[in-house]
């Protein structure tokens, strides 16, 4: 026997091309809508036009007689069949969850929901086929403002089964929860009290791919297909709400166009089309238009941010008080109500505040349902500490960057517990600033700001600091269970040595363009000494990978791949005991390098892995009571989130004239733990960056006052493209979690939760000569230039 | 129905379509050319671009009518028996893409783009592409493998002036 290894270096840390792009780049792709069967039926969705309103009448008969129509339903005739979509995450014992149909049986809550359904030969005859069904609607009163649905006296969403628009009110304080001072203390003792109201817009998801769904019906069960985030999640819901034994639904994603959260919740489409495929016995497919998309896929953001911060005239900081209402929508979505619950968390952010409180109310409008979108509670957290930090500088005559060197937890007090009871593992701020402030040039960058100052430019230097960390890795089951979620937070792996030395890995986490395939077959790769070509991963369809919790919240790597690391540990730990019989040595002796476990002292007596999965095929000689072929699963529920973080540097020119502002430098330091594929990094923090700075500058859902979505197509939503963006200057330091076996952190969310606040504080620093404390979002050229007027905002 | 005669990759089709039938329509459902995709109904993303006789277009402004006596090139016919078309191959080296929806269209359009200007600075380049959304990948990565595959054809060519 041989030791043989053609593998000179380590997989991990090299910036390997993806294997995913090959057939993306040649257009031989799955995306759900690509799916023909024989007999399959196209659905088309007649949606509301009205924001609120009672359905008094609904005739779907004329439908039926148009050309290739199979068949046509009103929400009546599913009245008794369809169940409520799933909320996973009741936030409070108390909160209120009205139920949220399919489709619509008696009452519409907001603009796009589904109101009728045409099942015809092509998708043309069931879009003209919308057009025959004849329904009448009774006005009800829109609610749109937050604070007016809260008042006494306010028009209900729900007047049947809610008393008010209120869902929930989610309190955390760390005076109660012991883990830091009472917020009342902080207040009555403050040298200085500042508050500030900051507005999160909403914001459309807006992956590329349309949502789409095909649905087979197979005996008892059904086949699904969707573009979606959360296969094996969206199988148990399925399962739940249609009310089919879990074991006959099988679901794969197959080739999913992004995701951003947008794609988490189980959707009224998804589940419409499944009742719509058992009722009629044939395949349905249903694809939205992009206007159907940005209707009626969820929203996210939309939170108003009440925030006091109280501190010492030195700077320190000793509190930070924080209201939010957040806009519910019409209806609770899977993790809706929970996602400002996950950025109660991050208020503190990398600061020592002493004392904390926290207060969200849930509220119903009759507008688009919100639901997790990247970063998910995390940005709007972000934004929020960051903001107030700029403001409170300035009214202490500090530098900002002074202000937070003074109150961030130094590197020698990691772990550190904050005052929401998290404990850091690592992280280094101080590495992370001071390098994004050298690669930025920041004092040349200030004296020419002062410059420009002094000689009145018309156009402005603003010079705008994002510090940040999030919790990724989402996340310790009971940590979830603490917080009223409704699943854990562990991830799965199979690792299988084929007989031919070739592995196969099935993950439980399911990518929508992330790049697992490439990042899991390097730490493969290293982990069993096989060459990265020769590992497959193996995810995205619930019977080939029958476990899993899915990809959200930066958790594929920190989770999904230790599971992946504990997998292959024990395949070794098979193969070893493989090796000592065929080697005829004890265990102990045995050592395992470069894929080859050889005796100690003893090179030229060796094993190769490969051959130990050919023993192990054969069975013909393998120790006694040994179970044949060379596999392995593995479930890991992670001890602790991960905790990346970073510093984000922006320069900006604003234009005090004619409000335009062109960002002239981006430098971002992010800190993400080891990283296992450079290239893939930085792809996703460029892909991050551009949603970031989108919300700070371009993108906005907005209403008109009957709740007609106004920005319901690209034209008005306004996506950035290519020369709305500037390039980005990136690098990174890396403090190792300590609480992983890869020392992985998580990567998915970093960009866009510290891009925003580095822009807007950025605009702000330009015009702050000009007496503005503030720009509302997204900073439009018109929002600027009344800032710089002194207009309303 | 009418009749119309294409070449699509190459191939020549003679079909009935309807006359509403839009050429991304006709690509992905009667031809089967499901690289090409659809990402919004305005226009806006350019998911849907295919070269029509040596112009790029989006299909979805296009009646495939209009396209009867055409050749029309998709991302499907771009890779041969002898490799990757050097855009393609210039996205992936470059890691130009991360889900891939609007990677078709948007390597269409870099191709054409540079058919146009076969040396763009990093602002053409932008401003070239920005009828082709990605949400993604921040652009960055696609500018460098725009300029990657410029610079490759560059050197083609030199290296052919050389040889002759």
């Amino acid at each position: 026997m041989t030791a043989v290894s053609d593998r000179p270096e380590a997989e991990i840390g090299k910036a390997r091309r993806r294997k995913e792009d090959q057939h993306l780049i040649t257009g031989r792709t799955t995306w759900t809508d690509n799916m023909v069967l024989p007999g399959m039926l196209h659905l088309a969705i007649l949606r509301s036009p009205m924001a609120h309103a009672r359905i008094t009448s609904i005739d779907v008969s004329a439908a039926r007689t148009r050309p290739g129509v199979v068949a046509a339903f009103s929400g009546q005739d599913f009245a008794e069949t369809q169940g409520s979509l799933p909320c996973a995450w009741p936030v409070t014992k108390d909160m209120v969850n009205p139920g949220h149909p399919s489709i619509a049986v008696t009452q519409v809550n907001h603009v796009g929901e589904a109101v009728a359904v045409v099942a015809a030969r092509t998708k043309a005859e069931a879009q003209d086929a919308l057009e025959a069904i004849e329904i009448d609607y009774e006005p009800l009163p829109v609610v749109l403002d937050m604070e007016a649905a809260l008042a006494d006296g306010a028009d209900l969403v729900h007047p049947d089964n809610t008393s008010s628009n209120k869902s929930y009110t989610w309190v955390f304080d760390s005076g109660e929860a012991g883990t830091g001072g009472k917020m009342e203390d902080a207040l009555s003792g403050a040298e200085v009290t500042l508050t500030r109201r900051f507005i999160q817009q909403r914001l459309i998801p807006s992956f590329m791919e349309p949502r789409s769904v095909v649905v087979q019906p197979q005996g008892d069960g059904v086949l699904v297909h969707s573009a979606t985030q959360i296969p094996h999640i969206l199988r148990t819901m399925l399962a739940l709400t249609v009310g089919i034994p879990e074991h006959a639904v099988r679901v794969v994603a197959p080739d999913v166009g992004g995701g951003f959260g947008g794609k988490i919740p189980v959707t009224p489409e998804e589940v419409l089309t499944t009742l719509m495929a058992r009722r009629l016995g044939k395949p349905c497919k249903f694809t939205e238009s992009r206007s159907e998309s940005l209707m009626t896929a969820h929203h996210g953001r939309d939170q108003i941010q009440d925030i006091t911060i109280t501190a010492k005239r030195d700077g320190t900081v000793t509190g930070l008080d924080v209201h939010l209402l957040a806009d519910m929508g019409a209806y609770l979505r899977l993790v809706g109500p929970g996602v400002p619950i996950l950025g109660a968390f991050m208020y503190n952010s990398i600061y020592k505040f002493p004392a904390y409180r926290f207060v969200c109310d849930g509220v119903f409008t009759t507008k688009t349902p919100t639901d997790a979108y990247r970063g998910a509670g995390r940005p709007e957290a972000t934004f929020a500490i960051e903001r107030i930090m700029d403001e409170l500088a300035a009214e202490l005559g500090m530098d900002p960057m002074e202000l937070r060197r003074k109150n961030w937890i130094r590197h020698e007090e990691f772990p550190f517990t904050t005052v929401c009871g998290l404990t850091y593992d690592s992280g280094n701020y101080e590495a992370a600033t001071d390098r994004a402030l050298e690669l930025i040039g920041w004092d040349a960058l200030r004296r020419e700001q002062a410059e420009r100052r002094e000689r009145k430019d018309p156009v402005q230097l603003g010079l705008g600091i994002s510090t940040f960390t999030e919790m990724c890795g989402l996340a310790p089951s009971r940590v979830l269970g603490s917080l009223d979620y409704g699943a854990g937070g562990w991830e799965a792996a199979s690792v299988r040595v084929l007989a031919t030395g070739k592995v196969e890995v099935v993950t439980g986490a399911s990518a929508h363009g992330q790049g697992h395939e490439t990042a899991f077959s390097q730490i493969v790769a290293d982990r069993l000494g096989v060459p990265f070509e020769d590992v497959q991963i193996i995810h995205g369809d619930t019977q080939s990978s029958p476990k899993g919790l899915d990809t959200y919240g930066s958790r594929s790597l920190s989770v999904g791949g230790i599971a992946i690391v504990k997998a292959a540990d024990k395949v070794i730990e098979k193969a070893r005991r493989v090796a000592a019989h065929l080697l005829e040595a004890s265990e102990d002796d045995l050592e395992f390098e470069a894929g080859s476990f050889s005796v100690k002292g003893s090179p030229g007596s060796s094993v190769a892995l490969g051959e130990i999965a050919f023993a192990a095929f054969t069975a013909h000689n393998l120790p006694d009571g040994m179970e044949p072929s060379l596999d392995s699963d593995a479930v890991y529920d992670p001890v602790n989130f991960s905790f990346p973080h970073g510093t984000h540097l922006c320069a900006i020119d604003v234009d005090t004239e004619t409000g335009m502002a062109k960002i002239r430098k981006y430098v971002c330091v992010d800190d993400v733990g080891n990283p296992i594929n450079p290239m893939i990094i930085e792809g996703q923090v460029h892909g991050g960056l551009a949603q970031g700075i989108a919300q700070a500058m371009f993108e906005e859902a907005v209403f008109d006052d009957a709740g007609n979505l106004t920005t319901g197509t690209f034209v008005d939503y306004t996506l950035p493209s290519a020369s709305d963006l500037p390039s980005f200057t990136t690098d990174r330091t890396v403090s190792p979690s300590t609480d992983n076996p890869l020392g992985v952190k998580g990567v998915g969310e970093a960009g866009t939760i510290a891009s925003t606040p580095a822009v807007v504080n950025a605009v702000v620093d330009a015009l702050r000569p000009f007496g503005v404390t503030d720009v509302r979002m997204p900073m439009t050229p018109e929002r600027i230039w009344r800032a710089v007027q002194g207009g309303a905002q | 129905m009418t009749k119309i005669n294409v070449t699509v990759d190459g191939v020549s089709y003679h079909d009935d379509v309807e006359p509403r039938t839009l050429l991304v329509h006709y690509l992905r459902e009667q031809v089967g050319k499901v690289g090409t995709v659809v990402g919004c109904d305005t226009s806006n993303c350019g998911a849907c671009t295919v070269d029509l006789d040596g112009l790029s277009v989006k299909s979805c402004t296009v009646l495939a009518v209009q396209a009867d006596g055409s050749e029309v090139t998709t991302v499907e016919g771009l890779a041969g028996t002898d490799g990757l078309d050097p855009m393609q191959q210039a996205f992936h080296d470059n890691h130009a893409l991360q889900c891939g929806f609007c990677t078709p269209g948007m390597i269409m359009a870099a191709r054409d783009l540079l058919r146009h200007n076969p040396h763009p600075s990093e602002e053409e380049i932008r401003e070239g592409i920005e009828g082709n959304l990605c949400r993604c990948t921040g652009y960055q990565n696609i500018v460098r493998a725009v300029q990657a595959a410029a610079g490759a054809a560059a050197g083609a060519a030199a290296g052919a002036g050389a040889a002759s």
